[in-house]
């Protein structure tokens, strides 16, 4: 067994073997030994991504794609339960494991006392090994398993205290509108393998150039459907700013780090039919500048700490796809990676800050909080230099790598996107001076804010060290690491090219209207009483969610109801009932031959034969 | 001397006759009873008449399973007999027509 084969098997199948172990023995090992248990489980599995890792790197460029088959699945469909390890699966794995393992760590903190302690671990461990699945499988069947698998988590963890009703509907409305992306993706697999007949990646990429045109357009669309269910694009948005009714560790992990990337990954991972798709991919792109730009918008106008968080991950998610549907693949995983360190880190510190605040998530009840929680101030402000974009922090690198990547594309796109960075670098100026700064407006109702244990904080330390250094990854200059080593697993022949000197006129437009957007933000916090830069058009996010509430209500349940009256008890109902109707009846006439007389029977017997007989002989004898 | 096959048919038919009128006329359930074990050996009779006739030996062996399930069918029809009389002692076929359905 080769040093990739261990490894990636070990990445997979340890959190498979702390959720069983969680499952069996969870609620006896209590608290904290279940939460440092799913802990080491998750580390054990980065371990076993960094060992994959280094046997990758002993291979050469081209050669870096390994399938590891666990055994054989569906045969008659061709389809292994098998892993493909190439730069792209391993990176996804090691930074689902590396950032999914620190906010296992912080969770024993933040869980600390809950009911469901060790419930909370169970799950978090499933959500690891579905994730991994998800990026690990080599085919898009074993994908699917994963990308189910995480869905489910998503909506066990959405609704982890069920016992509120909001969470419940939460979790509900996850799931729910997760479940129309997924019948995309699934009619997308149909039409490959109609099409292909395969579902390996690469049988599937071999053969993409032998796909009518228009099949292939169809089957990125759709893809593009499923991966707008799962990362919260326009127009299937409405569920992640509701899946913050979950535990904050949850938000970061799932719903914003990892799980909501997936639909970017499936993106990146599908680049070889991406390529061949032509208008296909500008649809892509559209679709990810508008989340953008509608997404901060939203933010701008939001007064929980989380929800403004949870629209920023919405807007940068349109980043990625804006990226993906401009070519730019390794831009737009790039800004996933460095997005999964500062969206962590923003979210594990407004955990901090909620925990610290007993429970507050209302950043007009906070103000203030700098001197009182050093640490968790300092790295949420270096987390939001980060989104903002100021150099040199490493969202400034992967959003301006995507921006010039859109400005090739097309102007408006780029308009578009700089537009988006404008609102991101307000409505994050807006978050942290409510927070930190300012008159602290939670001094009447007596609470103490103290700074977070020590398991809460050393995550937050080592995401805001990651948020600092992750541009080195792929500076435009020097060597781009992160280009060269993942430009194998794309399509074939693609070069992602990024001209420096445009790079450096783009990028300087961009912090230059960071820098306007944080001082709005500044000037914000002074009148910070007046509520005309929070339309209410914006507090409800434009609505969508009332126009989707009206339909579904209004003609979807008239419809629905029609049906349920009219279809279901009138015609199904009927022809069942009137067959039973029909037997009865018929049953009740015959029933009058059933006399109970004996000699009756033998008679018609007797009677019976007789005739038998009469027919056979003459048949013989005609 | 011996008689050639159509006698034995010929008596074969009148037993099975004379089993299958008794059955229909009589309501004593064990003088019906006899009547099937009557019809049952008249066939018994016309299967050994037609092997011998057609020199097959298949025809007596069936006979072994027509023997058989008669005793079979005695076991079970006895003991129906016995389970009635003892709850209705003289009670005919007849009698037993509430058990219709």
């Amino acid at each position: 067994m080769s040093l990739i084969e261990f490894g990636a098997t070990a990445a997979l199948l340890l959190p498979l073997v702390g959720f069983a172990a969680l499952v069996a023995g969870g609620r006896r090992l209590g608290e904290p030994w279940a939460g440092i248990l799913a802990t080491l489980a998750v580390g054990g599995a980065f371990a076993g991504a960094v060992l994959a890792l280094i046997g990758l790197l002993g291979l050469d460029g081209h050669g870096r794609a390994v399938t590891v088959t666990l055994f054989e699945w569906i045969p008659s469909v061709g389809v292994d339960a098998a892993l493909l390890v190439d730069p792209l699966s391993v990176t996804m794995a090691l930074f689902v494991t590396g950032v999914g393992g620190l906010i296992h760590l912080y969770s024993i903190g933040y869980m600390h006392g809950d009911p469901g302690f060790a419930r909370f671990f169970t799950y978090l461990n499933l959500f690891t090994f579905s994730m991994l699945l998800l990026v690990l499988a080599d085919n898009y069947l074993l994908m699917f398993v994963g990308w189910e698998g995480v869905g489910v988590c998503s909506y066990l963890l959405v609704s982890f205290w069920f016992e509120r009703s909001t969470a419940a509907v939460a979790g509900k409305k996850a799931f729910v509108t997760n479940r129309i992306g997924d019948a995309g993706l699934l009619l997308a697999m149909f039409l490959l393998f109609g099409a292909v007949g395969a579902l390996d990646y690469h049988s599937v990429f071999a053969d993409a150039d032998g796909i009518a045109g228009i099949t292939v357009t169809a089957v990125v669309l759709l893809l593009l459907v499923g991966a707008c269910g799962k990362s919260a694009q326009l127009p299937l948005h409405v569920w992640l700013p509701d899946a913050m009714e979950g535990p904050t560790p949850v938000s970061a992990l799932i719903h914003a780090a990892t799980m909501v990337t997936a639909g970017v990954y499936l993106m990146v991972r599908s680049s070889p039919l991406l390529e061949l798709a032509g208008d296909a991919t500008t649809v892509i792109a559209i679709v990810g500048a508008a989340t953008a730009l509608f997404a901060a918008t939203v933010a701008c106008a939001q007064s929980d700490i989380k929800r403004v968080l949870a629209w920023s991950t919405i807007s940068q998610l349109g980043y990625m796809f804006l990226a993906v549907g401009s070519g730019a693949y390794i831009a737009a995983v790039f800004h996933m990676i460095t997005h999964a360190f500062f969206k962590a880190l923003l979210f594990l510190g407004s955990g901090s800050v909620i925990h610290a605040l007993d429970d507050e998530q209302d950043m007009k009840a906070m103000g203030g909080l700098r001197a009182l929680l050093p640490i968790t101030s300092v790295t949420f402000i270096i987390g939001w230099l980060a989104i903002a974009g100021i150099p040199p922090f490493s969202g400034f690198w992967s959003k301006d790598e995507v921006l010039t990547a859109a400005y090739d594309k097309s102007v408006i796109l780029w308009a578009v996107g700089l537009l988006t960075a404008l609102l991101t670098a307000y409505y994050m100026s807006r978050q942290v001076f409510l927070v930190f700064f300012g008159k602290a407006r939670w001094e009447e109702s007596g609470k103490h804010p103290h700074e977070s244990p020590r398991t809460m904080v050393i995550p937050l330390i080592v995401l805001a060290g990651a948020s600092v250094f992750g541009g080195l990854l792929n500076l435009p200059f020097g060597p781009r690491f992160l280009t060269t080593w993942l430009e194998p697993a794309i399509a074939p022949g693609h070069h992602e090219e990024l001209t420096i000197s445009r790079f450096l006129v783009l990028a300087t437009i961009a912090t230059i209207l960071s820098l306007a957007g944080i001082a709005a933000g500044r000037v914000w916090l002074k009148r910070s009483d007046r509520t005309e830069l929070e339309p209410a058009v914006l507090q409800r996010a434009w609505g969508v969610d009332d126009a989707y509430a009206a339909v579904v209500g209004g003609p979807g349940h008239a419809t629905a109801t029609a049906l349920a009256q009219g279809v279901d008890a009138g015609l199904v109902d009927g022809a069942v009932m009137g067959v039973g109707g029909l037997v009865r009846s018929a049953g009740g006439r015959l029933r009058a031959l059933q006399t109970g007389y004996v000699r009756n029977y033998a008679m018609g017997i007797a009677f019976g034969t007789v005739m038998l007989l009469g027919w056979v002989v003459s048949r013989a004898g005609g | 001397m011996s008689l050639g096959g159509e006698w034995y048919l010929t008596l074969a038919a009148a037993l099975f006759s004379i089993g299958a009128v008794g059955l229909l006329v009589r309501r004593n359930v064990l003088v019906m009873f006899m009547c099937v074990e009557l019809m049952l050996n008249a066939v018994n009779l016309s299967f050994v008449t037609f092997s011998r006739m057609l020199g097959d030996i298949g025809g007596q062996a069936v006979v072994f399973f027509v023997l058989v399930v008669a005793a079979a069918e005695v076991v079970v029809g006895l003991g129906i007999i016995v389970a009635v009389t003892r709850r209705r002692s003289g009670a005919t076929a007849d009698d037993l027509k509430m058990l219709h359905g």
